[in-house]
């Protein structure tokens, strides 16, 4: 196996896709989401529970490929107990390590620790893969706008 | 690298296929992919380079000998389609952008003017996007109904509903795919023209997979309208063809309006030009359609049997390996079907695969292959499509067997 295969399907993104974290329907969510890959037809529900601006609880069901899947459940993760703009900030942020795009952030965001999800760097060199590996991050933001239409990665 | 089936030197077609050579990831190219789109040889690459170094001029227009020559190689180029599709006459082949187009300009022109409420256009279960959604547009503006004949599980179009649904829904007119892009399946269409026309409906054949697979002889199939893509059958992008029967051609109105398709224009009325101008408003892709010439000028150069041959061996060949991997079922069964072998596997994804594949230097498609009700029929939200010509061998095969232990591999 090359170096950039192993880099893309380490042993973080396996065990996710494996066994995906916060792989529930919550019941009481405050706004949920569905999202939709048009590319391979993957679909996924981000469900989110918002008290007094901070993300409590994110859970997500659906189907799609490892990096998706895995992506979805890192999320669940690592947005909770952020601030909405704090969540704002980790796509951004996680985004620009998928592309690699040099936009600068603005000087009064804090820079948020990306943490476990570096563990998904390695789609960098997949460009036909960064879809997969955002589609839940939009469906998230779309649940935060509590938009209900779904959300497409084209 | 290639072993030689029948009468078939595969090594002396592959050298006329520069791009077999390309190195991906490390490793060299197998190209899998030819339902989406076949490589070109040698022949088609350097008609179109030609072209534009020494004859490029607008067609049917001046009088200068550039002119002349480019309209001279683009009519002939009409003839080369009329002969490979034994149509009775070239004005009956229409140079459109593709199969899509074709199907769309069949729709519009043909198939709208006349539907009325309550009538239906018969499709089938297995069709492309580009075969469904033209009648969708078309049915949902007249109130009439778009019906769909269902499938079997193996993939073969259960011919009984077929004729149950012609009788059943007023059906006006057909629309069906010659070969299944997902699953491969040939379907039987001259039975199942034969059943339309007994009901009074007409027939248009989605060509777009079978052209570089089987002979097609439109008299012979008796269909209405027969589309299909360049690309598809070795030729450039960006051109296909509408071959439809002379007297409907003549009897529908214009798709598009604008140059080349007039015969006298005043600020008030538009005489129309005769066939084949009248459907091929605006400059054509000019070299497009002389480098699908060249590209069947270099199937007829092949020994038609032997490629019939190996193909088939490769279809068995192929299918016979997949069998061979734990894991991985294969979708799309039917007895008769061209070279290719759609699977999936329960717990990996097709993207994954893809992915996997590609970094052995394998080309093959993952996805929905704009077929999702087929998707949803079976299932599955993908697969990953191995589609094979006559330029691979049973040594590729032999390295996707290899790769797809290594996917399992990844995923243990």
């Amino acid at each position: 196996m090359s170096f950039d295969l192993r880099e893309l399907y380490q042993e973080m993104i396996i065990d996710h896709n494996r066994s995906p974290r916060n792989f529930y329907t919550m019941v009481d969510a405050t706004a949920a989401a569905n999202g939709f890959n048009q590319l391979c037809g993957d679909k996924l529900t981000v469900y989110v529970k918002i008290d007094l601006g901070i993300v409590q609880e994110v859970s997500f069901v659906g189907s799609g490929c490892a990096i998706s899947k895995a992506s979805a459940s890192l999320m669940t993760e690592a947005l909770q107990g952020k601030t909405i703009e704090e969540a704002h900030n980790l796509f951004k942020q996680f985004h620009t390590m998928l592309t690699g795009s040099d936009e600068k952030s603005d000087e009064h965001e804090t820079a948020i620790s990306l943490d476990k999800l570096t563990a998904l760097a390695g789609v960098r060199a997949y460009p036909a893969r960064v879809k997969c590996a955002t589609l839940a991050w939009h469906t998230f933001e779309a649940a935060l706008r509590h938009d209900h239409s779904p959300v497409s990665t084209e | 690298m290639s072993k030689i089936n029948s009468n078939l030197n595969v090594d002396s077609i592959r050298a006329q296929f520069p791009l077999l050579k390309e190195t991906i990831n490390g490793n060299p190219l197998i190209y899998f992919d030819n339902a989406a789109t076949t490589q070109k040889p040698n022949s088609v690459i350097d008609v179109i380079s030609n072209f534009y170094r020494h004859d490029n001029a607008n067609v049917h227009r001046a009088v200068h000998t550039l002119g002349a020559r480019a309209t001279l190689a683009f009519e002939e180029a009409r003839e080369k389609v009329q002969h490979f599709i034994h149509a009775k006459v070239p004005q009956e082949c229409l140079f459109v952008r593709g199969t899509t187009e074709g199907i769309n300009l069949v729709a519009q022109s043909f198939v709208a003017p006349r539907i009325e409420a309550g009538e239906g256009v018969l499709i089938t279960h297995m069709e492309h996007h580009s075969n469904i959604v033209p009648w969708q547009m078309v049915c949902r503006k007249a109130s009439a109904n778009l019906i769909v004949a269902p499938i079997s599980i193996e993939g073969d179009v259960l011919l009984d509903e077929f004729e149950k649904k012609l009788t059943e829904n007023d059906i006006k007119f057909v629309a069906i795919n010659y070969v299944s892009n997902a699953l491969g399946t040939i379907n039987p269409v001259k039975k199942m023209i034969k059943m339309a026309h007994d009901k009074g409906a007409l027939v248009l054949l989605d060509g777009a997979q079978a052209i570089a697979h089987l002979p097609v002889d439109v008299v012979d199939l008796d269909c209405d309208f027969y589309a299909f893509s360049s690309h598809k059958m070795y030729g450039p992008t960006g051109v296909g063809v509408l071959w439809g029967r002379e007297a409907l051609l003549n009897d529908m109105a214009p798709y598009q309006g604008g140059g080349e398709m007039i015969s006298s224009v005043t600020f008030e009325s538009t005489d129309y030009a005769a066939l084949p101008h009248k459907f091929e408003a605006g400059t054509p892709d000019i070299a497009g359609a002389i480098g699908l010439g060249v590209a069947i000028d270099f199937l007829k150069s092949l020994d038609m049997n032997a490629i019939a041959a190996h193909e088939a061996h490769l279809l068995d060949y192929a299918t016979a390996a997949l069998h061979s991997v734990k894991g991985f079922n294969i979708i799309g069964t039917a007895k008769h079907k061209v070279p290719v072998v759609s699977f999936v596997h329960g717990k990996i994804h097709a993207h994954d695969i893809g992915t996997i594949l590609d970094n052995e230097g394998i080309a093959v498609r993952s996805g929905h292959h704009c077929t999702m009700p087929l998707m949803d029929f079976y299932g599955v939200a993908a697969t990953t499509r191995v589609s094979l010509s006559f330029y691979n061998t049973e040594a590729e095969i032999d390295r996707l067997v290899y790769a797809l232990q290594k996917v399992e591999e990844v995923f243990a």
